[in-house]
């Protein structure tokens, strides 16, 4: 505890970097998958290719990742910008899934009634579609903000500043207690990002909240840990 | 793009390709530990999802405590661990087994799980004991979920592998990544890291196939509309 109070300012600095290097990725990865998630959904034989492709994207490991970038994308070798690149190659890859399963679960009836209500195509799929597909996107963006943040972690090893660093130069150091910052830390922000995720998920999606008499939601926080589970990755 | 012209030139050069440090070595060495581990995590976490799964108890358990083994940063468990056992690959193998439980113990009750009640139902009806049906019936119909955990659970670990090559101790392709960091040769970092991708791409793609044979050597079932 005494390292920590010590501390206080690097903690806080790292915990920053940290947030950002997580929620660039975590923002991008959504806002990219969406479309190409419900263009998946809507063509049944690119829906294959697509899914392979991210499928593909995921296996590759992280620390490979992050450090082969550069060449590719002609950026510095310790440039955060690989970090957010990466990572937003991965949250896509998994959120594409998700984003696919979300507007396959939209009832078909459901977008019949819609056209015949009147519906344009571009307005069907903004107030229609997206609003019902919305509990499934939220389970997949638990898991995308879940993953993020305990990767970015890896990206201490290439010399780019967040909570992992505490890991690095703890390990240094000799100093456990550094360490354990660092992983409580990274912990905390994934829980964080979590709530809020479920927070933002009720607030925009009230019809979602089910009878009073269940307290669960259809979202419950198992099923990010569930799901994360078997997409996990390091 | 010099780096890549470098890079072509480390992966040709014969030097790399043989002894110790050669890449033949390091790729036996990477998939030695993570079979080793993969063994280790399936013998803890698989007899327990088959157990989970099939008597239905202590099914939330499992969910959050893997769950709050999967929101633990391997970096940290990995440094940290290292601490206490010194320099050596028993951090790492410690590791990397704490990180291949989940997806394991996950594909083994959520399999089990899948696995239509009605089946189940019949084979208890007709007289099997407990342990027939669930060496019989529900592990062959959940064997496809059951090897997609142990797909995930590998290729985590064959990356992670990657990353505890920070301790010194555990050889592996992840050498080719951390020294050649500190030693700020690119060639070096490029060449291990495309290594390590195939590799990767490589065991995903066999067992895509393995999951393949076993939906097509199971035997045909009718779909019962519900």
């Amino acid at each position: 505890m005494r390292w920590v109070r010590d501390n206080t300012d690097k903690i806080g600095d790292l915990l920053v970097s940290h947030l950002w290097l997580s929620v660039v990725p975590i923002v991008l990865g959504f806002a990219i998958a969406l479309p190409i998630g419900w263009f998946a959904s809507r063509h049944p034989r690119l829906k294959g290719v697509l899914l392979t492709f991210a499928g593909v994207l995921y296996t590759i490991p992280s620390l490979a990742f992050f450090l082969i970038l550069p060449s590719i994308i002609g950026t510095g070798f310790l440039s955060p910008l690989n970090v957010v690149v990466a990572l937003t190659v991965y949250a896509v890859a998994i959120m594409v899934r998700s984003a696919t399963d979300a507007f396959e679960s939209v009832s078909p009836a459901v977008l019949d009634a819609a056209t015949a209500t009147g519906f344009a195509p571009a307005g069907r799929a903004f107030l229609v579609e997206l609003p019902l597909a919305g509990p499934v996107l939220v389970a997949g963006l638990r898991v995308v903000a879940v993953s993020t943040v305990s990767l970015v972690s890896v990206g201490a090893l290439t010399g780019v500043s967040n909570l992992g660093s505490l890991f690095t130069e703890g390990y240094r150091t000799d100093n456990d207690a550094e360490i354990l910052t660092g992983v409580v830390g990274i912990v905390a922000i994934a829980l964080l990002l979590d709530a809020l995720i479920v927070v933002a998920g009720r607030v925009l999606l009230p019809w979602n909240r089910g009878p009073r008499s269940s307290v669960r939601s259809p979202v419950s926080p198992m099923m990010s840990f569930a799901q994360h589970l078997r997409g996990g990755r390091a | 793009m010099s780096v890549l012209s470098d890079t072509i030139e480390w992966l040709g050069d014969s030097a790399h390709w043989s002894g110790d440090d050669g890449v033949p070595h390091r790729l036996v060495q990477h998939l030695g530990y993570t079979s080793l581990t993969v063994a280790i995590a399936a013998a803890i976490a698989i007899p327990i999802g088959l157990w989970i799964g099939h008597t239905g108890r202590l099914r939330g358990l499992a969910v959050v405590s893997s769950g709050a083994l999967r929101a633990l940063p391997t970096l940290g468990v990995l440094t940290y661990a290292s601490l206490f056992t010194g320099i050596g690959i028993k951090a790492a193998i410690f590791t990397l087994v704490l990180l291949a439980i989940p997806p394991l113990l996950a594909g083994a009750y959520s399999g089990l799980e899948s696995v239509d009640r009605r089946t189940v139902d019949a084979a208890r009806a007709m007289g099997m004991t407990e342990l027939q049906i669930l060496t019989r019936v529900e592990v062959p119909l959940a064997l496809p979920i059951i090897i997609g955990g142990l797909r995930s659970a590998t290729l985590q670990v064959v990356a992670t592998a990657t990353v505890a090559a920070y301790i010194p101790g555990p050889g592996g392709l992840g050498r080719y990544l951390i020294d050649g960091l500190a030693l700020n040769d690119y060639p070096q970092v490029v060449a291990g890291s495309i290594v390590v991708i195939v590799l990767a791409l490589v065991l995903d793609g066999i067992f895509v196939l393995l999951q393949r044979l076993v939906l097509r050597n199971r035997p045909a079932t009718v779909r019962i509309a519900a």
